[in-house]
């Protein structure tokens, strides 16, 4: 029993990595976009983002879920819209984390960007820099520094928030663990799923540790 | 003919600052002028117009006869070439601002190392060129006294130490007037000295520098003439003994005595 157990959470813990690399995946890049969006000096598509950060901020992450799953259907009378099946859940759940998690990314971006003091843009431009030799040359290295500390704590987050994806039906880990209660009436498959959780976010804990100390030789 | 001439120029922040009101002056190759007055007086305002850091919203800046500012004519402020007319000046900052992630080596270095791969024989040559610029980066922060700390990071150098690698940074770049924000501003009192004496060093080699400094004896002792500036405008300038120890205008006896009382 213990063995068909840890199989069938090591299935259900393969969707939660799907999920979290996944969102990672799109978030990451994504949430840049919408830092720099956010410091623009064009004032409409920085107020865009503001209230669109400000709604993902300001609700649950759950709510957003069955928001993002079942509104296609009920509001825009899409009732296909995600595809059928646990395929489906799983694109409308991977939709809904990916804009969660660019939204919390792009305001640590943001603050890591400026963090910066503006001297080391000018002292790049007396150089004779060009604008994307400072970025990339001088102000980049400096951000990531900044921002690790904040990201790590996200992207552990992130992990435990993959858990959420059961309210509509998406077959991870914690899922798995509830099945047996139905089927066998157990409670400790469920209990179990700690430690896969404590295992990954170890692992993120040491990775980013090593990423930290990388970037120990310099000060910002 | 003058190096550096500035005419007639006028910044304003808004919404109603008027930090600088039509500041003439020029310089000749060799000369080092220091720059002094209260704070808010445009002193720094005025360095950072010269560099392209702020833009006037009047006047010219001509180098070497050619106009490479003039705030009515557009083609003269273009991203682009505003970029290589940089390059006539260097800047070294009251804050250092030295990039924290590179060696005090590689600071002096990168700008030049950057510069060059625009240059077409960057591919062939490529070894040849960065080891010159090393090699020079090498002489020059030796110069300045830091042939032992070249491999340290910022933050491993103390304050001085810093702002002499700023300074060997902006010399790297071999700009034909060197600029000083207030180099010892930042400074405990015990570290001005060093720094003092590199500018010092690049007067005596004459070095064509614009130094703004509260250091009056300094300005005394090193710079060919002083400029005294208040509100916004010249007030007074000429040879800086006669400036500093025998000024004309009420306003300059007014901030010299402030110090000499001190």
């Amino acid at each position: 029993m213990f063995w068909s157990v840890t199989l069938s959470l090591l299935e259900g813990f393969w969707m939660t990595i799907k999920l979290f690399l996944l969102t990672l995946a799109f978030s990451l890049p994504i949430g840049l976009v919408l830092g720099l969006g956010s410091m623009s000096r064009f004032k409409p598509l920085k107020a865009v983002i503001d209230v669109i950060v400000w709604i993902i901020r300001g609700t649950p992450l759950m709510l957003q879920l069955i928001v993002i799953y079942y509104g296609p259907g009920l509001i825009l009378n899409l009732p296909n819209f995600w595809g059928s099946g646990s395929s489906g859940r799983f694109v409308a759940t991977l939709v809904a984390f990916v804009i969660n998690y660019s939204c919390y990314f792009s305001v640590i971006y943001r603050g890591g960007i400026e963090a910066i003091p503006r001297g080391q843009y000018e002292a790049g431009q007396v150089l004779g820099m060009t604008k994307s030799q400072i970025f990339f040359k001088v102000i980049l290295l400096q951000v990531l520094k900044r921002i690790v500390p904040p990201m790590s704590n996200e992207i552990i987050t992130l992990v435990k928030d993959t858990s959420l994806a059961r309210i509509i039906a998406c077959y991870e880990i914690i899922w798995n663990a509830q099945a047996y209660i139905k089927s066998h009436g157990l409670i400790w498959p469920l209990f179990y799923t700690g430690v896969y959780y404590l295992v990954f976010c170890g692992i993120l804990t040491l990775f980013f540790g090593w990423l930290e100390r990388k970037m120990d030789y310099f000060r910002v | 003919m003058a190096v550096l001439e500035i005419k007639n120029i006028h910044k304003t922040f808004l919404p109603n600052t008027h930090v600088l009101r039509g500041i003439d002056f020029s310089l000749e190759r060799g000369e080092s002028v220091a720059v002094i007055g209260s704070s808010g007086s445009g002193k720094t305002t005025l360095l950072r117009c010269i560099n392209f850091l702020e833009t006037p919203d009047e006047g010219q800046i001509l180098v070497n006869g050619e106009t490479i500012f003039d705030a009515k004519d557009p083609e003269t402020q273009k991203e682009s070439e505003i970029r290589k007319k940089r390059l006539h000046f260097g800047l070294v900052f009251q804050s250092f601002n030295l990039f924290p992630q590179y060696t005090a080596l590689k600071n002096v270095m990168l700008a030049g190392e950057l510069l060059a791969k625009e240059r077409p024989d960057y591919k062939q040559k490529k070894k040849q060129i960065v080891a010159d610029i090393e090699k020079k980066a090498r002489e020059i922060l030796t110069r300045v006294g830091l042939a032992e700390k070249m491999d340290l990071y910022p933050h491993q150098l103390s304050g001085g130490q810093q702002q002499r690698v700023a300074i060997a940074r902006a010399l790297a770049m071999e700009p034909d007037i060197l600029c000083f924000d207030e180099p010892t501003s930042a400074l405990d009192p015990e570290l001005t000295g060093e720094v003092l004496r590199v500018i010092r060093g690049l007067a005596e080699q004459k070095t064509t520098m614009i130094i703004v400094t509260h250091e009056m004896a300094f300005a005394r002792d090193v710079a060919d003439r002083v400029i005294f500036m208040d509100e916004g405008v010249i007030v007074e300038q000429g040879r800086a003994v006669d400036v500093i120890e025998h000024p004309q205008q009420e306003r300059t006896r007014q901030f010299l005595s402030r110090y000499t009382e001190q």
